[in-house]
């Protein structure tokens, strides 16, 4: 027996649908890809000394071919930080969209856990009273500090999480907990410390993608192609996680090693990101949900979507904080705030589909 | 054909056994087995058990299966608001432990089950907006669309009008016999059980109190000690079993 149709208003399905929808997804993938390019070149672009986009593809083509001043700004100053821009915004993006999804929780994000709370103690500890956690180049003693602290918070959550009883719901407590752990002891760094190193500490947890330089990018370039393709081989059953573990279960995905897995995954992530620029909290909550409004949840799509969402997001944010002042580049981590706020807030109460 | 048998299975939560020593005889494909019983009787852990999500004493032994992963299991409806569209449900739960690229083969196994439970309509809607019956036939869906030789499913017609139950349990009968495939459904209402399934196991407290021939197993003396309904079964003009409860025993 076939079952009597049930009555719908919306009458048209099956593959057709379901292949325009993969088209359409391919094509809104193309567009944040071509936006993502034109945001790097002007990132380029812009700065003490403004170049045409044409003299930016003619650098970025034919370096051999170009005056070498134009040379060495663009590929030596200029280039690490644009390109870090993009890896951390994908790297920060791509760890909050797969936490999301482990912990079905819409406000999970490298904040959430408090791997960036983690990784600013970390780098207070550095800043203000010299605490050196693994001896080090004098250049990366604070960004070793803030990954070791960020990496001892997630498995902190990773030990705890392994206990019997443990709910996902608890898990967002205890990075809630961390955070606030955190935030009390970098009070306390503040308190004790001179004027110079609280300037300092302050400065360091407004992210600034200014302290990135070309060995920075390779480590956070290797970290996120490492890992892309090691989601992206889960992506039916992290697609499978948002409809609840009871459903994933049933579908033969083992929900709580794979949960555990992927917080491993993401940490690693999240902490090389934050201890090479700072905290940029925008980016790891929101670019997930632009993504997700965009295309879905089905990973195939989502996870390039969210790596190319942050990404693309970072890199206008980096432009904008070139151009709002002239001269002075803002700190991004503010830049993010308070420009792609007000758009996630446009997004959300404009758009009548289901956003979570 | 895929058969089933449970020898002495048993389950813990914790220290806490919930299930304790259930044997039955060995279930073939074709059959459709009613698993019954009050509330927090241990229906859904027995499915869990069988399914290998609990670990316990005692074996559930497979046999004559066709494929690596015979069986699915279909669990009580949790609701869900993934921004997914019911066709991308039922195709997620297909491509479980496949490669990540989709093929014709696979859209068209999604359609068929789609069609089966006459749901096409609901293709592109998104599966948060759905309303509980709706969300109930996109499970069966999601279960069916796997091809399980053996299909577990707890509760299947809980949120279904009547029209809805009788339709899904013809369907899950009819595949039952025609694909050979073996279903355990864990039912509240005993006249689709008495209906529609061939044998039925019966649970309280997490003990199997009977099984057999469901028109034999479901008596008046069961209904009265493991519901507390005083009831009796009578054919109906049409010669089915028809139950008939008089009141609380």
């Amino acid at each position: 027996m076939t079952a009597q149709p049930l009555p719908d208003k919306d009458s048209e399905g099956g593959r057709g649908f379901y292949r325009a929808l993969v088209l359409r997804r391919q094509f809104i993938l193309f567009g944040l890809t071509t936006a993502l390019l034109l945001s790097f070149c002007v990132d380029l672009a812009l700065g003490p000394a403004n170049y045409a986009l044409s003299e930016v593809v003619a650098a970025l083509l034919r370096p051999g071919q170009v005056e070498d001043q134009v040379r060495v700004i663009l590929w030596e100053i200029r280039m690490p930080v644009a390109l870090m821009a993009l890896i951390v915004g994908a790297s920060l993006s791509v760890a909050g969209a797969q936490m999301q999804t482990i912990l079905n929780n819409p406000l999970a994000s490298p904040f959430t856990l408090g791997i960036s709370a983690g990784a600013s103690f970390g780098a207070a500890l550095a800043l203000a009273f010299g605490v050196v956690l693994i001896p080090a180049a004098i250049d990366y003693v604070v960004p070793i500090n803030a990954f070791i602290m960020a990496m001892v918070t997630s498995f902190l959550i990773y030990a705890l999480s392994l206990r019997r009883g443990v709910t996902i719901e608890t898990i967002v407590l205890l990075g809630i907990a961390m955070v606030f752990i955190f935030n009390s002891l970098m009070a306390l760094i503040q308190f004790f410390a001179s004027q110079q190193a609280v300037a300092a500490v302050v400065f360091w947890t407004m992210g600034s993608l200014t302290k990135a330089t070309w060995p920075k990018v390779w480590i956070s370039a290797a970290v996120l192609a490492i890992e892309l393709p090691l989601l992206a081989r889960h992506g039916w059953a992290l697609t499978a996680m948002r409809l609840g573990d009871a459903k994933a279960e049933s579908m033969g995905v083992r929900t709580r090693r794979l949960r555990l897995e992927i917080l491993v995954l993401v940490s690693l992530l999240s902490a090389i990101a934050v201890a090479f620029v700072g905290t940029i909290g925008f980016i790891g909550l929101v670019a997930p949900h632009v993504a997700r409004m965009l295309l879905g949840e089905d990973q195939r799509f989502f996870l390039p979507g969210a790596a190319l969402c942050g990404a693309l997001l970072l890199s206008i944010g980096s432009v904008i904080s070139k151009i709002v002042i002239p001269g002075t580049i803002i700190p991004i981590g503010i830049v993010t705030s308070l420009v792609g706020i007000p758009f996630f807030l446009f997004l959300i109460l404009s758009r009548r589909a289901t956003t979570w | 054909m895929v058969s089933l048998r449970l020898d002495g299975i048993s389950a813990r939560y914790g220290r806490r056994q919930v299930l304790g020593g259930i044997s039955t005889p060995t279930f073939q494909g074709g059959q459709v087995i009613a698993l019954l019983g009050p509330n927090a009787a241990g229906k859904s852990t027995l499915f869990r058990r069988i399914f290998g999500l609990l670990k316990g004493d005692g074996a559930v032994e497979v046999g004559g299966a066709q494929t690596g992963r015979p069986i699915c299991y279909m669990p009580q409806d949790t609701g869900a608001n993934a921004v997914l569209t019911v066709y991308e449900s039922v195709l997620l739960a297909r491509m479980q432990g496949r490669r990540l690229t989709v093929e014709d083969a696979d859209l068209a196994q999604v359609e068929a089950t789609l069609e089966d439970l006459g749901i096409p309509a609901l293709s592109r809607r998104n599966i948060g907006d759905l309303s509980g019956g709706q969300r109930q036939l996109v499970g069966a869906a999601q279960a069916l669309v796997q091809e399980p030789e053996i299909l577990l499913m707890d509760e299947p017609t809980s949120a279904l009008d009547l029209h809805r139950q009788i339709e899904l349990l013809t369907i899950v009968r009819d595949l039952a016999r025609g694909r050979k495939m073996l279903i355990v459904a864990a039912l509240h209402d005993l006249g689709h059980a008495l209906r529609f399934t061939d044998h039925a196991i019966v649970l309280r407290d997490g003990q199997m109190v009977a099984c057999g021939p469901t028109g034999e197993t479901i008596t008046p003396d069961l209904l009265r000690d493991v519901y507390g309904v005083a009831a009796r079964i009578e054919p109906c003009s049409k010669g089915m079993p028809q139950l008939i409860v008089e009141g609380v025993a």
